[in-house]
């Protein structure tokens, strides 16, 4: 067992483990975009972002991709860390807001204006697609093509993948794919909707009745408006 | 060198064998590309997935997976080119030969590239037709560099 | 050439080897050095060796009159160069024409040719010896001396010259615990940017068990730095021995040379030298007869800047995508192939012979505290003097720039100095007498990096420069993780859009906010450093974007939405030279008569500015 601290509270951990899963285990929350419990860790999206030293030394990292280690120093949510990650939304929202996940996460996290120039990227390069093929169905049909700002997900020579056998376990697990969210219009990225009002559901029986999510009632009640 | 053969190309040979960028760079020296048929070949060879032999071939920027033009036209953009006016440079060149960057012309015989710092700072800019190295640039040399080469003639040094 | 000998199986061998190295050297005292360094031959040094060689021929000297291909000899400003030998006059800007002369005058009658002489740009005043000239005078050239001397394709050369003397005492004389502590006590840092302990790494390798490697990092993608390429080119013996070195203190038997594609030259010269080492048995197994072996390979990058980062280094040699991984594990725990690896730069190991050979004291004596020994410097940009300098760290911006360079090109105004490339940042006339160490530089937020010096005067816009990096750094990012990729896509939105004057009030701050946040999430060094030059060029020069901003003006006139051209109407002679060189057609008129320039069809190349004899093309 290694042992360290997070968030003030001396905890001990089995060697081997991440710091991710690590605060996982003792319920804190840490958001997390480009991580599944099957896959291997990638560190892509940087919403798992954590302070990691010595205060006045420390240093932000992804907690998915760190090891854990006797004596380590680990906080989860300060103010650089929350500043950092609500950039990291924003940024996400810009580039990608007919995800239903990442419009949660603005929510979560309160982020209720983008400075930047939206643009419907579809794909946020999150690589669960590429691992789900190549760790779950050993298929390798598809991997990262070009580098930098052109870089996207395709299959080799851009054209039907012989290894690939139409799983979809790309699509099963893609974060944007997977839940749309219909919410925000063109000219305007953040929608705000579902995370944000109250269940109905309150109204009538003091507590929510519903464990659906996303919430089927508050899907329905929207339908009026639209 | 320690060399080993794969697939018929001299390939250097590194502590864990021949790797797949040393053997892509072979085939790209030999055919200035790199064409679909030996990417698969070397994915099947190396025992690679060839998505992976894909994604190295266009990661890096030396590799080219469409023939590059006879003449290979490679300008300086990095830093001490820059702040000499290569972009001006460039253009020039781009607008003489009808060539856009990064690519070659429809006719197959210019190919214009632009590389980070070819390590002549001291006569910056510098432009490199066919491996011969043109320092002290400026629009109006470059275009001249070209004027009878985007007649039909070669490009002249 | 001295015999082939076979392979060195004692100290001995080598020793008898390197006294015959030495009596060929002192026989051949005359000789022509000519600078073949790619920096020389863009003017044409390589035509200057073989006409020379054909003269030499021709006449019938080839006996008494030797000729060097010799590597870089640092003022590439003024080349191509040629030292004569052994009075070492010092010719520059030497052409074809210039060959029967300096034969028959300054070789065979010892007489100067003043025309070839070097001038100071600023007192007029001619040198005759190398190192006379004000450019050579305040340098300290303990890596780069050795270029003036040797021939980088002859390992005698370099063994005549004391090379090799180190590793073949480190390994018959010393144990590697030995070696790393000489080192240790050197307080050599890693020149390839951070800056980092030398011995630190070597220690925590050595510790280590099993397989282990030292890769030599030669990947250079430092835009506008070329002292890695040089001393790869000018002496690569020394480069090989500092890594056989590192093999040996590691406890590593196998080395890897990473180098760029760009440097065909090097790459060259490199693969010259590890066969000759290997003939020796200066690589190979059993090396002097010990238990001591290390085989080198080189492996050839395929231009990708973010593969200098080590971890995507690593991934690159292995033949995978230059993607970094987030740190720790690190390295030297877990590298190349899962094994411990150490990484270092070409400059950081040209040094460890140098340490060996005179002694971590003798070493230490040059330099400040914490950063010792020299360090070159790729002087470049609007300088007067550009070319490659060593000089002891501590010594400011200033003495560089001003003393050894001659300051700033046809007299202009000095504006900054951009230093670490893509990973430093700006640094302004305020700021010009901060030493270069490793430290110093940081509080004006650059960094020594691996040692690129571009210097920038008053037509340079920091705006401009800002965007350049971030464009750079836009196509170089491996594109992994989120907030490099879309954090500088981000970043050089806003830049291009203050560049272009169509950015809104508030995009400072934002900009500000964002650099930060890139700053502090990203996986790797790349990332991390990204947002530098625009936060160093924000801190010194605000007042410049400022005015890209608010007043829709680039003061240097670089930005071409915020730049008119005009032709003042009462300078303009009609001439016409605008008007055929214009490649845009913009610009009509009569001839003889006051030509305009068409606005909407100007696309601002400038060209009309460079043709004007009557300066009448206002740029606005
Ligand atoms: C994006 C990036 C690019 C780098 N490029 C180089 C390079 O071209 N050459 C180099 O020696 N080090 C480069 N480095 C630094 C290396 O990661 C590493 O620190 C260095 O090679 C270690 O050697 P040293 O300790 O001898 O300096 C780069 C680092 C980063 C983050
Ligand atoms: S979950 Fe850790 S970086 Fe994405
Ligand atoms: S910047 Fe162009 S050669 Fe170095």
């Amino acid at each position: 067992m290694v042992n360290m601290i997070l968030n003030g509270l001396d905890i001990s951990v089995e060697e081997g483990t991440t710091l991710l899963e690590a605060a996982k285990f003792y319920g804190i929350d840490i958001p997390t975009l480009c991580y599944d419990e099957t896959l291997s860790p990638y560190g892509a999206c940087r919403l798992c972002l954590v302070e990691v030293g010595e205060p006045g030394k420390a240093k932000l990292f992804s907690a998915c991709t760190y090891p854990v280690r006797e004596g380590l120093i680990v906080k989860t949510n300060t103010k650089r860390v929350i500043d950092a990650r609500k950039m990291i939304i924003e940024l996400y929202l810009a580039s990608c807001p007919s995800s239903k996940k990442i419009q949660d996460l603005a929510s979560e996290y309160g982020v209720t204006e983008v400075r930047f120039t939206p643009k419907n990227d579809e794909c946020i390069l999150c690589g669960l697609c590429v691992r789900v093929c190549e760790e779950q169905m050993q298929a390798k049909a598809i991997g990262f093509i070009d580098r930098g700002v052109n870089r996207y997900i395709s299959t080799p020579f851009e054209r039907q993948s012989e290894d690939c056998r139409l799983c979809g376990a790309c699509m099963y697990i893609c974060p944007v794919c997977q839940a749309r969210c219909q919410g925000p219009r063109e000219e305007e990225t953040i929608c705000n909707a579902c995370l944000n009002i109250s269940p109905p559901c309150l109204e009538k029986y003091d507590e929510a009745m519903c464990y659906m999510d996303p919430c089927v009632a508050c899907e329905l009640e929207k339908e009026p408006d639209e | 060198m320690k060399k080993a053969i794969v697939l018929g190309f001299e390939v250097p040979r590194g502590p864990d064998g021949v790797s797949i960028v040393a053997l892509l760079q072979a085939i790209q020296d030999k055919y200035n590309y790199l064409p679909e048929k030996f990417l698969r070949r070397a994915a099947r060879e190396m025992e690679v997935p060839l998505i992976d032999v894909y994604s190295v071939a266009k990661f890096y920027k030396s590799f080219s997976l469409v023939p590059e033009g006879r003449h290979q036209i490679v300008t300086c953009t990095g830093t001490a080119c820059h702040v000499r006016g290569s972009e001006k440079i460039t253009e020039e060149i781009s607008r003489t030969l009808g060539v856009e960057v990064n690519s070659t012309s429809p006719d197959g015989e210019y190919s214009l590239k632009c590389v980070n710092c070819v390590g002549a700072c001291a006569s910056a800019p510098l432009v490199i037709v066919d491996g011969e190295y043109h320092g002290n640039m400026t629009p109006l040399k470059a275009g001249k560099l070209f004027a009878q080469g985007a007649k039909g003639k070669t490009a002249v040094s | 050439m001295a015999p082939l000998p076979v392979k060195f199986k004692t100290k001995e061998d080598f020793l008898s080897f390197k006294q015959r190295s030495i009596e060929q050297y002192e026989k051949n005292r005359c000789y022509l050095a000519v600078c073949g360094d790619t920096g020389c031959s863009v003017q044409g040094s390589k035509n200057l060796y073989d006409q020379l060689e054909i003269y030499l021929r021709k006449q019938g000297y080839t006996e008494n009159v030797k000729l060097k291909c010799t590597g870089c000899l640092g003022l590439c400003e003024n080349g191509p160069l040629v030292i004569v030998y052994p009075q070492e006059i010092f010719y520059q800007r030497v052409e074809p024409e210039d060959i029967e002369e300096i034969i028959e005058k300054t070789v065979i009658q010892g007489e100067i040719i003043e025309r070839l002489l070097y001038s100071d740009p600023v007192s007029g005043e001619k040198y005759i010896y190398g190192r006379e000239l004000p450019f050579y005078k305040s340098q300290l050239r303990n890596l780069l001396e050795a270029n003036w001397k040797i021939d980088p394709g002859s390992i005698e050369d370099y063994i005549a010259n004391g090379g090799y003397a180190a590793l073949v005492n480190a390994v018959t004389e010393m144990d590697p615990g030995a070696v790393v502590e000489e080192i240790k006590k050197s307080q050599l840092r890693g020149r390839g940017g951070a800056g980092f302990y030398t011995w630190v790494k070597w220690e925590e390798c050595r510790q280590q068990t099993g397989r282990k490697f030292i890769i030599c990092n030669a990947d250079e993608g430092d835009p506008g730095a070329f002292m890695d390429r040089s001393l790869m080119e000018g002496n690569p013996h020394s480069v090989l021995e500092g890594l056989i070195i590192g093999g040996y203190a590691t406890g590593a038997q196998e080395g890897i040379v990473y180098i760029r594609a760009e440097y065909p030259s090097a790459v060259e010269k490199l693969k010259l030298a590890i066969d000759r080492a290997e003939d020796l048995g200066l690589v190979g197994e059993n090396i002097l007869g010990s238990d001591f072996n290390f085989q080198v390979y080189l492996s050839i990058g395929a231009g990708a800047f973010i593969c200098g980062e080590t971890s995507a280094l690593i991934a690159s040699v292995d033949g995978r995508i230059g993607e970094p991984v987030q740190k720790p594990p690190r390295l030297v725990q877990n590298g190349y192939l899962g094994r411990p690896t150490v990484v270092n730069n070409v400059e950081s190991l040209a040094n460890v012979p140098l340490i060996l050979r005179d002694g971590a004291q003798k070493y230490c004596r040059v330099g400040t505290e914490k950063s010792s020994g020299t360090k070159i410097f790729s002087l470049v940009g609007k300088v007067n003097n550009t070319g490659l300098v060593e000089v002891p760290l501590g010594i400011t911006l200033r003495e560089i720039i001003y003393d050894i360079g001659g300051g700033i090109k046809e007299g202009k105004q000095f504006k900054a100095v951009q230093t670490g490339g893509p990973s430093g940042g700006c640094i302004p006339a305020s700021s010009l007498d901060l030493p270069t160490d490793f430290d110093q530089l940081s509080s004006a937020g650059s960094m020594i990096g691996s040692g690129g010096m571009i210097v920038m005067d008053d037509e340079t816009c920091m705006v401009d420069i800002a965007r350049y990096f971030l464009q750079f750094l836009a196509d170089e990012s491996c594109g992994c993780c989120f907030t490099c990729r879309e954090g500088i896509s981000r970043l050089l939105e806003i830049v291009k859009e203050i560049s272009d004057g169509s950015a809104k009030p508030g995009q400072l701050e934002l900009l500000k906010e964002l650099a930060g946040v890139v700053k502090d999430s990203t996986m790797c060094g790349l990332g991390q450093t990204a947002p530098n030059p625009v936060l160093s060029t924000l801190r010194h020069f605000e007042e410049e974007y400022r005015a890209h901003i608010e007043q829709k003006h680039c003061p240097a006139g670089v930005c071409r939405e915020l730049i008119t051209y005009s032709i003042d109407q009462k300078l303009c002679n009609g001439c016409g030279l605008c008007l055929k060189n214009c490649p845009a057609g913009a610009v009509t008129g009569n001839k003889k008569e006051p030509h305009y320039i068409l606005y909407d069809k100007c696309d601002k190349c400038g060209v009309c500015t460079t043709v004007c004899r009557a300066e009448a093309v206002i740029k606005q």
